[in-house]
């Protein structure tokens, strides 16, 4: 029985209030996920249908962004060559934390039908950490809305914390980096 | 004193509150327009919350300092707006003037901190945004110089209550010609669909917002909304008759407001020096002539 005498409350830690805005800032980061999207490769056609009066992903609070710094989620659809694969590492450090990841089709999973060309790296995760992972090829506009909400539930539950994984071992993300590519910097007039 | 700087200040608050309730508002009209299900009427909120709940880079102080300068600007103008004829912090500091010279601060704070970033699209949005204004202010500048002629008076206050007395139009009717100039005048200044070439988002990246993300731009969604609160609002005051009680200036702002919204989402986007020649083309053209038939033959309705 729950006594009825005045009880001191204890004073929570300055760890439990961070959680605590935390997950306050969660609802509000999951509910307006804002998208630049990286479209590489065939999945791009895909995501017409899911913007417009279709499927109409901005029910769900997200929309197209212009630039990196704006963006929540880096859509990458489809294959990445190593060229392209340098741009994507420089978009990924560009945007502002927390920031997710989300990869349509197969061919960030293992390849695809690009598995064996030379100039197309196979898994994304060993260059920047993904969240949700959108399989098929291509994905239909269900699948991709549905791995939008897989996203938003990652968040809910604290599992999508890719950019947490990159900081941690950065040191191995960088190394795969620059097996891949040689170098991740590039010095050409257009990068400085 | 301190009792107006309060009331000033819960303006501001208000009119932050107001704008992006009826921006989500819209977001759904828009939606429907387009047969879409459109996003909760909330939605601006969120996403305002969101972009102050993330961690954003900084490109050196100016960057930082912009963006509070050009917010603490927007305040300030916001303190001043009456939001009825008997409804305002300052009185007698309602002139039209203070909006047009205080908005300025905002602007120009916004510009210096897009600059600071270094990014040529920044640099670009801002040229294009500075040239806008230039070409909206003239048009728009003769049919306010008209009303001022008219009423005799340049405060705000005083205008609405010459529209309200007994005997008189509002101007949108008095000065059919002059209210169609000024409401695309409008449509230049919220940085509306045809004239949204300072923004651009698939041209020029956003244009002034290129390098921003998290909580500076979290801040200048605020300083927007709080911008087309003081815009929408003087067009109200100045065209349409202010408003008598609270409730009117609500349907008289979410009207226009909603139809500025609705001209946007049917139109294309011009190129920057197709936005100056419209404005120094017809809107001037029908502008003077307001103002020739106004001050000069007597015709008013």
């Amino acid at each position: 029985m729950l006594s009825t005498k005045y009880t001191v409350r204890e004073k929570l830690s300055k760890k439990e209030i961070d959680r605590k805005w935390w997950e306050v800032g969660d609802y509000f980061r999951r509910n307006s996920l804002w998208l630049l999207m990286y479209c590489t490769g065939c999945c791009a056609i895909e995501l017409p249908p899911s913007m417009t009066s279709a499927y109409d992903m901005e029910r769900l609070g997200m929309g197209p962004m212009a630039t990196p710094r704006q963006a929540d989620i880096l859509l990458v659809s489809g294959y990445l060559s190593l060229k392209t694969l340098r741009r994507l590492i420089y978009t990924y450090e560009q945007m502002s934390e927390p920031r997710y990841v989300i990869a349509l089709g197969s061919c960030p999973i293992n390849g695809g039908i690009y598995h064996d060309s030379h100039a197309v790296i196979n898994q994304l995760e060993q260059y920047i950490p993904v969240d949700t992972y959108v399989a098929g090829c291509m994905p239909n506009p269900e699948s991709v809305l549905n791995g939008f909400v897989d996203l938003m539930e990652g968040i809910k539950n604290k599992k999508a914390n890719g950019w947490k994984k990159y900081h941690k071992n950065n040191d191995w993300y960088k190394e795969n980096q620059l097996h891949a590519l040689g170098e991740v910097v590039i010095h050409d007039e257009f990068h400085q | 004193m301190i009792l107006n700087i309060l009331i000033g200040i819960g303006i501001a608050f208000f009119g932050f509150v107001l704008q992006t309730s009826i921006g989500g508002i819209n977001r759904k009209i828009v939606g429907r327009l387009q047969k879409r299900h459109a996003p909760r009427w909330y939605q601006e909120f969120i996403d305002i919350f969101m972009l102050l709940s993330k961690r954003s880079v900084s490109h050196g102080w100016i960057f930082d300092f912009g963006v509070i300068m050009a917010l603490g600007g927007i305040i300030a103008t916001a303190m001043f707006m009456p939001l009825t004829a008997s409804f305002l912090a300052f009185e007698n500091y309602d002139n039209f003037f203070i909006f047009i010279y205080l908005l300025a601060v905002g602007m120009l704070g916004m510009a210096m901190s897009a600059s600071g970033s270094g990014n040529p699209w920044a640099s670009i949005g801002v040229m294009r945004a500075l040239t806008t204004m230039l070409a909206y202010e003239v048009p728009f500048l003769i049919v306010v110089m008209t009303i001022i002629n008219l009423t005799g008076n340049s405060s705000l206050t005083e205008i609405m209550l010459y529209q309200q007395a007994a005997g008189n139009n509002i101007f949108l009717i008095a000065l059919p010609l002059g209210g169609i100039v000024a409401f695309i005048a409008l449509l230049g200044m919220l940085g509306k669909k045809p004239f949204e070439t300072y923004i651009a988002p698939a041209e020029i990246a956003s244009g002034p917002m290129v390098e921003y993300g998290g909580k500076q731009l979290g801040m200048l969604f605020i300083l927007h909304e709080i911008s087309v609160f003081i815009e929408v609002s003087l067009f109200v005051h100045l065209f349409l008759g202010g408003a008598r009680n609270i409730f009117e200036f609500l349907i008289k702002y979410f009207i226009v407001y909603t139809l500025a919204n609705l001209i946007s989402n049917v139109n294309g986007r011009f190129k920057i020096d197709q936005v100056v020649k419209f404005f120094y083309k017809w809107p001037l053209l029908m502008a003077v002539t307001q103002a020739v038939i106004a001050i000069y033959f007597g015709w008013v309705i």
